[in-house]
């Protein structure tokens, strides 16, 4: 691989001069690498969209969807095809440059947000220091696109669900940025790959017993807050009120049709997969295999990985299908009176640990 | 300073949660409500004004599409207000169908009413458990009188038919295997009384399953718990009746008050509820299925040592058997009059109620003697408690309107007619 990279690059440097080439290659093998990672992650969105429909269908005694293809396996592209086909409504209130950016804007920091997951060892697009923070930055960027959404279309249930939903991410922003704070304090790092490898250290990890040694078990309160708030982040039930069916209709959404309404289908799949990676290298490992054994280290390290994150999307799934929606003030209750004060304590807690002799947490 | 002022909002006729085409207008502080103002009449269909135009036979199938998920109790009112205005009693194998039927549809009833309760507060799930119970219960509707929802099965004097001894089977097809139809043809392999006893067996243990999702489910209680409040006083004063009036404490139920049909041989219980919030009104109407299998069964037993005829031997207002009408000059013209002129009611007034799965339906006539009722009240239950909204809802939440238009159970066709 290397040795093709330094061919093409000295393509590149002969073809446009030692100034341009090396640059332009750059640019293109990044858009490459981009494409890599954008491709798959739409299509896991695609299918993720299928599979909520399939287990939730069995959860309700029922089918879901069987026609299109074998077992329905083509129903996302039939369902792509049909929106891509529709037309985008601008409602005649609206405020149309904000209503078209809107969605775009919902989408971009939940795919940009992929440029530092660790999907294996070395297999980043671009391995940073700072990549918790990075992450959280981006992420806090999509309520915007939610925000702009309801404002633009210039109804009042957009507007009413628009507001609940920037009420919502907020506050949870903070539980999680908490919880995301005490896994940096254990790990002592910011980098995505270096949290990942500081789960493969300790006394069970030396017993071959991994996964005890991941951060689920010594942070448990924090990986529950975490992915409670993960949820309540992704406006999923039970914390759906932004969208709320049964009560503001789509919310924020409620006026786009066709490719604009997809795109924030697309946003909403697209985070609730990051948030499930996030939690899997955070908490669960990444890409370690639970029990050090040659059989379990045989399997490709990514297998893991996406292992531990259909776990969690299907735990997302099955809360939908489960729960009744809580009230929009409930939410903020449990965000601001609950959450909040558990993660301040637990990030005290786990401070005064480590600097016990009974700290668990080695640095290499 | 800019004026902050209360914003309205239009919520519905096209809303997920207006349960049919109910338009509220909401003037809303915030999330929080201050005024509701529910506007009604896009489902008026006039059905006083047309019976007043038919006999009392033909006005009949308008009572299935009143509440059109309560389909037989609605007409079990009409039939006994034309009853009572011939003066003229049933056959006690006609009461007991009735009485079985009207439990029928209170489950019925209710299945919809929970799973679209659910629904409104975000528990998807119970919507598709409640369908398919509703299932086998449509199928009773459809052996018993070939239409699965607007049976027009009652009839005045009695019953149309007797229960059928077979059950419709279903057939092999491109889309079902034979195994998939055996399976299904299984459960109905007996007589309609087999099909609905094996129903209302196995019927409360379903009722526990929905309860393990949603009563002790803490998000469902925050949902409902202390939300729409009606005191025993207001609800009584607000003229509430089934359910709403009985999930505020008042043991008022019409079976048990002025029972009628066979409603005094039968033995049960009314829940009542205590204080009078969209959770007491869950756990009562979540009892009342399970007390209307209890019914059922009741009725199964009798009706299975009882055969007798099921509609009234009077050809003034019952058709002839179909042999009497094809071999016998007299039943020929007591067929042809009946079915073209109706039936001859004396002149004077009546009003009859039922306890509706929904509350008290009552129908008043008033009668001048013709085959045509001079006038008909419909008494819906729906209309009495829709009109409360304002007062329920005042103070609460948006979130908390959906919960409460789901406890209040309307349905338009009967609030609209």
């Amino acid at each position: 691989m290397t040795e093709l990279a330094q061919a093409l690059e000295g393509y590149s440097a002969s073809l446009f001069g030692a100034e341009w080439g090396p640059a332009l290659f750059l640019t293109v093998k990044y858009l490459v690498l981009i494409v890599c990672i954008a491709l798959p992650v739409i299509l896991c969105v695609a299918y993720l969209t299928l599979a909520e429909r399939k287990v939730i269908g069995y959860m309700q005694v029922r089918i879901g969807p069987n026609r299109v293809g074998p077992a329905g396996l083509l129903q996302p592209f039939a369902d792509v095809l049909k929106l891509l086909f529709k037309e985008v409504v601008v409602p005649s209130g609206a405020n149309k440059l904000l209503f078209v950016i809107a969605p775009m804007l919902s989408l971009m920091p939940a795919l940009a947000a992929w440029a530092v997951v660790p999907f294996a060892p070395e297999l980043v697009l671009s391995d940073i220091d700072a990549g918790l923070l990075y992450v959280i930055a981006i992420t806090s960027m999509g309520v915007y696109g939610v925000i702009i959404a309801g404002w633009a279309a210039n109804s009042k249930y957009a507007v009413l669900g628009a507001m609940r939903s920037a009420a919502q991410i907020i506050s949870y922003e903070i539980a999680m940025g908490f919880a995301l704070v005490c896994v940096l304090l254990v790990s002592q790092s910011l980098n995505l790959s270096d949290i990942v490898n500081s789960q493969a250290r300790g006394r069970f990890a030396d017993a071959g017993l991994n996964f005890l040694s991941w951060n689920w078990l010594p942070l448990l309160p924090m990986f529950l807050v975490y992915f409670i708030a993960a949820v309540a982040e992704t406006n999923r039930l039970p914390f759906d009120v932004a969208e709320g069916e049964s009560e503001i209709v789509a919310g924020f959404h409620v006026e786009y049709s066709g490719m604009a309404f997809a795109l924030f289908f697309l946003g909403e799949y697209a985070n609730m997969i990051l948030v499930s990676t996030l939690a899997s290298i955070m908490f669960l490992g990444g890409w370690l295999a639970p029990i050090d054994s040659a059989v379990l280290g045989a399997v490709p390290p990514i297998i893991w990985l996406a292992l531990k994150v259909g776990a969690l999307l299907f735990l997302f799934l099955w809360f939908r299908a489960t729960f009744p929606r809580y009230r929009y003030d409930q939410i903020m209750r449990l965000g601001w009176k609950v959450f909040i004060p558990l993660t301040i304590v637990w990030l005290v807690v786990i401070a005064a640990w480590m600097q016990t002799p009974y700290n668990i947490w080695t640095s290499p | 300073m800019a004026e902050i002022r209360n914003y309205t909002l239009n919520f519905g006729p096209q809303h997920p949660a207006a349960h049919g085409v109910l338009r509220l207008v909401l003037e809303m502080d915030g999330e929080v409500i201050m005024r509701a103002d529910p506007h009604i009449g896009l489902l008026h269909r006039a059905t006083e004004k047309l019976a007043e135009h038919k006999t009392y036979v033909q006005s009949l199938p308008y009572m299935d599409r009143l509440d059109y998920v309560s389909m037989m109790c609605n007409e079990h009112a009409y039939c006994m207000a034309v009853e009572k205005l011939l003066g003229i009693g049933i056959p006690v194998r006609a009461q007991h169908i009735r009485v079985m039927f009207d439990e029928i549809t209170r489950i019925l009833n209710h299945l919809l009413w929970l799973g679209t309760h659910g629904l409104d507060i975000g528990a998807m799930t119970m919507f598709l458990y409640c369908f398919r119970e509703r299932e086998d219960l449509l199928d009773c509707y459809e052996a018993v009188s070939g239409a699965r929802m607007h049976a027009a099965y009652y009839r005045p004097g009695g019953v149309y038919r007797d229960l059928p001894d077979t059950m419709p089977q279903y057939q092999a097809s491109p889309y079902r295997s034979a195994r998939e139809v055996a399976r299904l043809n299984e459960a109905r392999s007996g007589s309609l009384l087999d099909f609905i006893e094996r129903f209302v067996e196995r019927f409360p243990q379903r009722v526990d399953e929905y309860e393990t999702l949603l009563t002790e489910n803490r998000i469902w209680k925050q949902r409902t718990v202390g939300i729409g409040v009606v005191s025993p006083e207001r609800a009584v004063a607000r003229g509430f009746t089934g359910p709403m009036l009985r999930g505020s404490g008042v043991a008022w139920d019409l079976r048990k008050k002025q029972p009628y049909a066979a409603y005094d041989k039968v033995d049960f219980d009314v829940p009542v509820g205590v204080n009078g919030d969209c959770y007491d009104r869950y756990l009562v109407r979540m009892e009342e299925m399970r007390q209307s299998a209890r019914i059922v069964r009741q009725c199964i037993d009798w009706l299975r040592a009882n055969p007798g005829p099921v509609i009234v031997d009077d050809h003034k207002v019952a058709p002839p058997s179909r042999v009497a009408m094809k071999s016998n000059m007299e039943e020929l013209i007591h067929h042809f009059k009946l079915f073209t002129e109706g039936i001859h009611v004396p002149p004077g007034e009546a009003y009859a109620a039922v306890e509706h799965p929904k509350g008290e339906f009552g129908i008043y006539f008033v009668s001048d003697g013709a085959n045509k009722p001079y006038r008909m009240k419909i008494r819906p239950p729906g209309f009495a408690h829709l009109s409360a909204m304002d007062e329920i809802t005042r103070g609460h939440m948006l979130a908390d309107v959906v919960a409460i238009i789901g406890t209040l159970d309307i349905v338009f066709g009967e609030i609209d007619r």
